[in-house]
This record gives C-alpha cells, sequence and structure tokens, in this order.
C-alpha cells in the first residue's frame, strides 16, 4: 500500500510539504499513516485520542487535519466543533467506519470539508489530504487558471492552449476546470465524481475515465506534448510541461 | 402431570385464584361488619323511638294521677309479656318498682340516654335460669350457678332513657337489645358459608382459568422451547378462536417469519461473501506469493502490486455494496429524504454514462414526460438509477439489431415510473428474472462481465427504502428495469 505514494511522490510536483495533524485512536492505524505521510515528504503528528488532538491542533499551526471520527475521551465530531467555534479553520479531512449519506452530510455540517470511509485507499486519502491543503487552495479566487499553454476562463467559460480555442462541453467543461484548480495534485476518480457530478457512490465501471479521456481528446489531440497525466492507482494529474 | 403442592402454587392459575379469593373473603369480612354496624345503629334509633313513645305514656299518666298512678301503670306494663325495662328509684338510687332486679352500676345516675348499652337483669329471671340449668342435669356442682349468674348478668343488653321526677326520684325506661350472642351467631354463620362459596369459586377459578387458558400459555412456551432448540421453522399453534392467545400466537409467528427470512437472508449472504470473496483474495494471495517466488525485475513488482491494488479495491468496493444493503435494509434514517427531481436524475446519469455506451457502440435515448420529484434521497437514486443503466448498457451489447438502451420517466396513476429497457438478450427465464435481484445472483452467461453482482440488489433494497418497487419486465426483445415511486401528495 505504501508503493503507490511513493511512486506518485516520484512524479508528482509538490507545492511543497505539509504539516498534517492525525488524531486517530487506532495505534497501528495512526502510526501506518505517520508513515506514508511521511514517505509522501509530509510530516505528521499523531494524536491517540480527542481530548489531546484538540490540545495539539489548538496550539500548533497544521496545513491539514485528519480525524477520526469515533474517538474515546471526546469524539471527532466534537473536536472539529470545538476548533471552529475558536475560529481554528485548518481543513479537516472526517475518517469514518460509517458510510451513509447521513454521516456523511452531519461531517460535514460540525465543520469537516471532506469525508472518506473506512477502508479506504491511501491514495485516495493522500489526494484529499493534498487538495484540501489551504496553501494551495488559494486558486478559489482566480478567473482564469493556466497550467502550461492551457488557458481556462472562468468568466467568459473559454478554453485555449497554445492560443487556439477549444471547444467543450458544460460537463467537461467543469471537469477541465476541476483538474485545473488543482493542477500538480493528484485527483481521483471519486473526487472528480463527487466534485464535478456531486455524487458519492462508486460507479460500478469507470466512467469517469471515460469522460477523461474523451477531455484528453480534446485538449491534447494536436498537441505534441501530453498535459492531463494519468497516475497509476490513484487517478488523475493535470501539469504543464 | 403430576404436580406437587408447591408446584402448583407456582403456577399463575394457582395465584391468580389465591389472589382472588383473599380479595373477595376481605370484601365479605368488609361488608359483614359495615351491615353488622349499621343494622346495630338502626336497632338502636328504633329502640329510642319506642321507648320515647313509652315515655311519652308515662308522662301523661303522671300528669293525670301523679307518682301514684304512674307506679300503678309501670308495675302493670312491667308484667306484660315481652315488657320493656321499667325502674323507678329513690334519689339515692334504691330501686322502688319496676322490673328491673339489678343493672349495671352507674346506670341511673346520669339523666338521658344511655351512651352504651348496659347489662341488667330482670326480676325472676335468675331463678328461672338457674331452674331450666338445672332440671336436665340435678349434679350440676354450686360453680354452674356462678357461671349461669355471671352469664346472665352478661347476656342481656339495654338501652335506656333516664329520667328525674320533679320529686327527684329517678325512672328508668329501657328496651332489651336482644341476645347479641345469637346475632353473633347469624352473622359467623352466613360469614362462614359465604367464604365456603368464595372457597369454591375460587377453585372454580383455578379450575377453568388454570385448565382452559393457562394450558395454552404453556403450550405456546413449550412451542418457542422448541423454536429455541434450533428449529426456526416451529411455528406456535392457532386455534384459531381468536382471541388474545391467538393474535399472540399469530404475532410471534409473524416475528418468527421475519426472524427466519432475516437469517436466511445473513446465510445466503455469508455463503455469497464466503464464495464470491474467496475467489477474488485467493487471486490475490496467489499472485503475491508468485510474484515472491518467481525472479522478478523490478517493473515485474510494479505491476504485481498495482494488480493487488486495484483487486483490494474492487473488494472494497464490494465490502462497501453489502455494507449499503445491510443498513438500507435494516431501516436508513429518514432524515435524509427530500424532494429529489428524477428529470435531472435521469439527465444526470444519462449524461454520466453516454460516453461509456457510446464507447460500446450503444445509443442512449431518453423520454422524460415532465418534471417529476419523488420524496427521497438523490445520492441513492441516482446509485440505483446509474447501477440499472450500467447494466443495461452491458447487455444490450448482445443485441441483434442496434443496441440501444431507453430510459423514460412518467406517471401512472399514483406512481412515477422511471424505467430502463435494453435491446439485448433479455432474461427469457421468469424464474431467473425473479432471482437477480437477489445478493450476488449472476446469471451464468453473466459471470464474464466485470461487476460485483450486487449492482441489482442494491437498486432493489434502495427502492424498498422509498417504499417503491424495483420490477423486472420482459421487452422483447430484452429486459425492461422499473423503478415505481409513490408520487409525492400535491402533485
Amino acid at each position: 500500500m505504501l508503493m503507490p505514494a511513493t511512486q506518485s511522490q516520484s512524479e508528482i510536483a509538490y507545492n511543497g510539504s505539509m504539516k498534517i495533524l492525525v488524531i486517530e485512536d487506532d495505534r497501528e492505524a495512526a502510526d501506518y499513516l505517520q508513515k506514508a505521510f511521511a514517505e509522501a515528504g509530509h510530516t505528521a503528528h499523531v494524536a491517540g485520542d480527542g481530548e489531546t488532538g484538540f490540545a495539539l491542533a489548538d496550539a500548533g499551526d497544521y496545513d491539514v487535519m485528519v480525524v477520526d471520527r469515533m474517538m474515546p475521551r471526546r469524539d471527532g465530531l466534537s473536536v472539529i466543533a470545538g476548533l471552529r467555534s475558536r475560529g481554528n479553520t485548518t481543513p479537516v479531512l472526517i475518517l469514518s467506519a460509517l458510510g451513509e449519506v447521513d454521516d456523511r452530510v452531519t461531517g460535514l455540517r460540525a465543520g469537516g470539508d471532506d469525508y472518506l470511509t473506512k477502508p479506504y485507499a491511501f491514495s485516495e486519502l493522500l489526494a484529499r489530504v493534498e487538495v484540501l491543503n489551504r496553501r494551495a487552495s488559494a486558486r478559489e479566487a482566480e478567473t482564469v487558471y493556466r497550467v502550461g499553454d492551457l488557458e481556462l476562463d472562468r468568466l467568459s467559460h473559454s478554453v485555449r492552449r497554445a492560443a487556439r480555442e477549444i471547444t467543450l462541453q458544460p460537463r467537461e467543461f467543469r471537469l477541465l476546470e476541476y483538474l485545473m484548480r488543482h493542477a500538480g495534485q493528484v485527483v481521483t476518480r471519486t473526487m472528480l465524481l463527487e466534485n464535478v457530478w456531486d455524487y458519492h457512490f462508486d460507479p460500478q465501471t469507470n466512467v469517469i475515465d471515460v469522460h477523461v479521456s474523451r477531455l484528453r481528446g480534446k485538449i491534447e489531440k494536436g498537441f505534441d506534448k501530453p498535459i492531463l497525466h494519468t497516475v497509476r492507482g490513484a487517478g488523475y494529474m493535470l501539469k504543464g510541461g | 402431570m403430576a404436580l406437587s403442592v408447591p408446584a402448583i402454587m407456582r403456577t399463575t392459575a394457582a395465584r391468580l385464584s389465591a389472589l382472588y379469593f383473599l380479595l373477595f373473603a376481605l370484601c365479605a369480612v368488609l361488608l359483614v361488619f359495615y351491615m353488622t354496624s349499621l343494622s346495630a345503629r338502626m336497632l338502636t334509633a328504633q329502640t329510642q323511638e319506642t321507648i320515647n313513645d313509652e315515655v311519652l305514656g308515662l308522662a301523661r299518666a303522671y300528669q293525670r294521677g301523679g307518682l301514684p298512678v304512674l307506679v300503678r301503670v309501670v308495675e302493670a306494663r312491667s308484667r306484660q309479656p315481652g315488657a320493656n325495662l321499667y325502674l323507678i328509684a329513690d334519689a339515692n338510687g334504691q330501686i322502688l318498682t319496676g322490673n328491673v332486679q339489678s343493672l349495671a352500676p352507674g346506670v341511673i345516675e346520669t339523666e338521658g340516654w344511655t351512651t352504651e348499652p348496659f347489662s341488667y337483669q330482670r326480676f325472676g329471671e335468675g331463678e328461672l335460669e338457674r331452674q331450666r340449668n338445672q332440671a336436665p342435669d340435678q349434679t350440676t356442682p354450686p360453680a354452674g350457678e356462678n357461671e349461669t349468674q355471671s352469664e346472665g348478668e352478661k347476656g342481656h343488653n339495654a338501652i335506656a332513657l333516664v329520667l328525674r321526677l320533679p320529686n327527684q326520684m329517678i325512672m328508668l325506661v329501657g328496651r332489651d337489645l336482644g341476645e347479641p350472642e345469637r346475632f353473633r351467631a347469624v352473622i359467623r354463620r352466613a360469614l362462614m358459608l359465604a367464604l365456603g362459596m368464595m372457597g369454591l369459586g375460587g377453585l372454580l377459578i383455578w379450575f377453568f382459568v388454570g385448565r382452559a387458558a393457562l394450558k395454552r400459555i404453556d403450550s405456546v412456551s413449550e412451542a418457542s422451547r422448541r423454536i429455541m432448540g434450533g428449529d426456526l421453522t416451529g411455528r406456535l399453534p392457532v386455534t384459531g378462536a381468536g382471541d388474545e392467545f391467538d393474535r399472540l400466537s399469530e404475532n410471534l409467528n409473524a416475528m418468527l417469519a421475519r426472524i427466519a427470512k432475516l437469517n436466511e437472508g445473513l446465510k445466503q449472504v455469508s455463503d455469497n461473501i464466503a464464495h464470491d470473496l474467496k475467489t477474488p483474495l485467493t487471486r490475490l494471495r496467489n499472485r503475491a506469493e508468485a510474484t515472491l517466488a518467481g525472479r522478478q525485475k523490478t517493473p515485474d513488482y510494479r505491476q504485481a502490486l498495482e494488480s493487488t491494488i486495484a483487486e483490494s479495491d474492487q473488494l472494497i468496493k464490494t465490502f462497501n455494496a453489502i455494507l449499503m444493503i445491510s443498513r438500507l435494509e435494516a431501516g436508513y434514517s429518514s432524515e435524509t429524504t427530500s424532494p429529489v427531481d428524477l428529470a435531472a436524475a435521469v439527465r444526470d446519469v444519462v449524461e454520466l454514462y453516454e460516453p461509456v455506451a457510446e464507447e460500446a457502440g450503444v445509443t442512449i435515448e431518453t423520454s422524460v414526460e415532465e418534471d417529476f420529484a419523488v420524496n427521497g434521497n438523490r445520492e441513492l437514486i441516482g446509485q440505483a438509477l446509474s447501477n440499472i443503466v450500467d447494466n443495461a448498457i452491458k447487455y444490450s451489447t448482445d443485441a441483434t439489431t442496434k443496441p440501444s438502451v431507453r430510459v423514460a420517466l412518467q406517471r401512472i396513476d399514483r406512481e412515477v415510473r422511471l424505467s430502463v429497457t435494453d435491446n439485448g438478450q433479455g432474461i427469457p427465464d421468469d424464474a431467473d428474472r425473479a432471482r437477480v435481484t437477489e445478493r450476488f445472483v449472476r446469471l451464468e452467461k453473466s459471470r464474464s462481465q466485470p461487476g460485483s453482482g450486487l449492482g441489482l440488489s442494491l437498486a432493489k433494497a434502495i427502492m424498498t427504502f422509498h417504499k417503491g418497487r424495483l420490477d423486472l419486465l420482459p421487452a422483447n426483445p430484452g429486459l425492461s428495469v422499473i423503478m415505481s415511486f409513490p408520487a409525492r401528495e400535491n402533485q
């Protein structure tokens, strides 16, 4: 399981290493996450229960927090709600063994920014944590995204590459917009389904792959350099040459 | 059934009977006491009235002729059989005339009504009783005399009105209250009779309740013991009388049927998990083993690990689907339902699958009559529809004509129907068609297709959650999968 992380490390240009706080009562899982994050080039601190986690989060300056929902002493949602009420805006990814729709809704309502159900693939967790990184999310405000010679104007809904106009369907535009916002980061198929289609289930067939390959055809055909890369075992990444 | 006494007392019938008996006995005793005191009070009131009349008569005699006439009248009346009590005494309490021989001390000292019945003895009565007692048995020792005497003294109770005449003499007019002994005996006899009858009643209750009704409870507990013993097909006896016991048995039987069904489902799932997950797990393990055993180069290791991850991801998906189905079947929280635009769901899912269909050479056409909203969960409906569309695309590829999938949304009466029809080979066999919504059921020809065999089961569980139905109908050619939702009230 550690392989995809190191693999992506070799393939992805990071926008820096992150300081991550993992609040998880399962010792083994926490150690695994710490090690895996380290291999991906990040620093992770571990808190074994909610109280300790709250104290660490309140004192330290973390880029992202990974919080387990069910913990002794203080549950994850209460920790997040407590931090939010103290003005702490650190992005939080909630980990949970419960996977119902309500759980995700309650988790996000409590102040979580993303939600992942156990069992999960580390590549999925890593991709989501990197997207959550608050230093990387400054792009929200930009109106024009540029990756290499590819340019997307969010206001005029136009896309051009090397000054050549590319016509996209509305959904393709949203797909590219999401990929460009997180350029240089791995974006998984479920992240695309969630953010572009607003569905949170696993489609049986890999429908996302087909959409991505269509988009790839439009933005790469006739250009010599590939720009939309497939990260094996993880997802996709848009990266300029 | 031979039962010892403590064993009998442990039965509800005996306990109920004993309880009823005690309650009734208590009631009877209270009733008897109440009646006794009531009649005693009435008797007293009546007696006082009689005495009042008597005193009025005597007062008239006194007015007519003074003390001599009064004494004459008193003497005359004293001698009448069954007479009241009369007594005239001087100021010191010395008895002058009347039919009272002796009185309990202190009775004539206070004027007015005697507050409590007092004991007295008439003239000649003591003698008579003594003679009566001695007559049958002459050898009675003098001790018996005392006994009779004391009995006589105690034996007669009366109430009286004590008056002071103008010349300071005392007059008492009283009336015997009858023999309290006899009165008590009557009551005691009545009480014994009542208690006896109640005892008999208690036995009857025990007999009927115990034998007729509680025996059925025994048969119910007997049957449940048998079922607990492992025979989940066993059912409780229903007599057809339609009484409480039948209703109880029917409810318990329905519960047993539900448990048996759930148990069956659980068993089937665990069997299927064992079967369907064992294969990929074994494959996973063998691949890892083979990679370790061979002399591989780094890229080979990488490839083996990548396929291991892909396989694990598939396993996780399968587990998630199983979990989801169980949760839906166990009753998902209803908080998550809100109006869902089915037309939008159709558009979204068709748009999502359109490229896949195109790659497979399948055309998707949609026919949405109008915008329908149903109460539900957008995520779940989207998931069910995408599973069904996914299947339709897969199975339309073996169509004899140009493969196509048709998604239609229409309203029929109180139902909103969302149908997905392909023109593939369909499922000609009725039994097979009914079976494919069961978990992990994959018909032989589809074994080679990718998928967990949970797509339709999940869709069915989702439809059940929405209080709707999932029907599979032959479309000639092909298969039509219909999701029927109950229409919202205000539409």
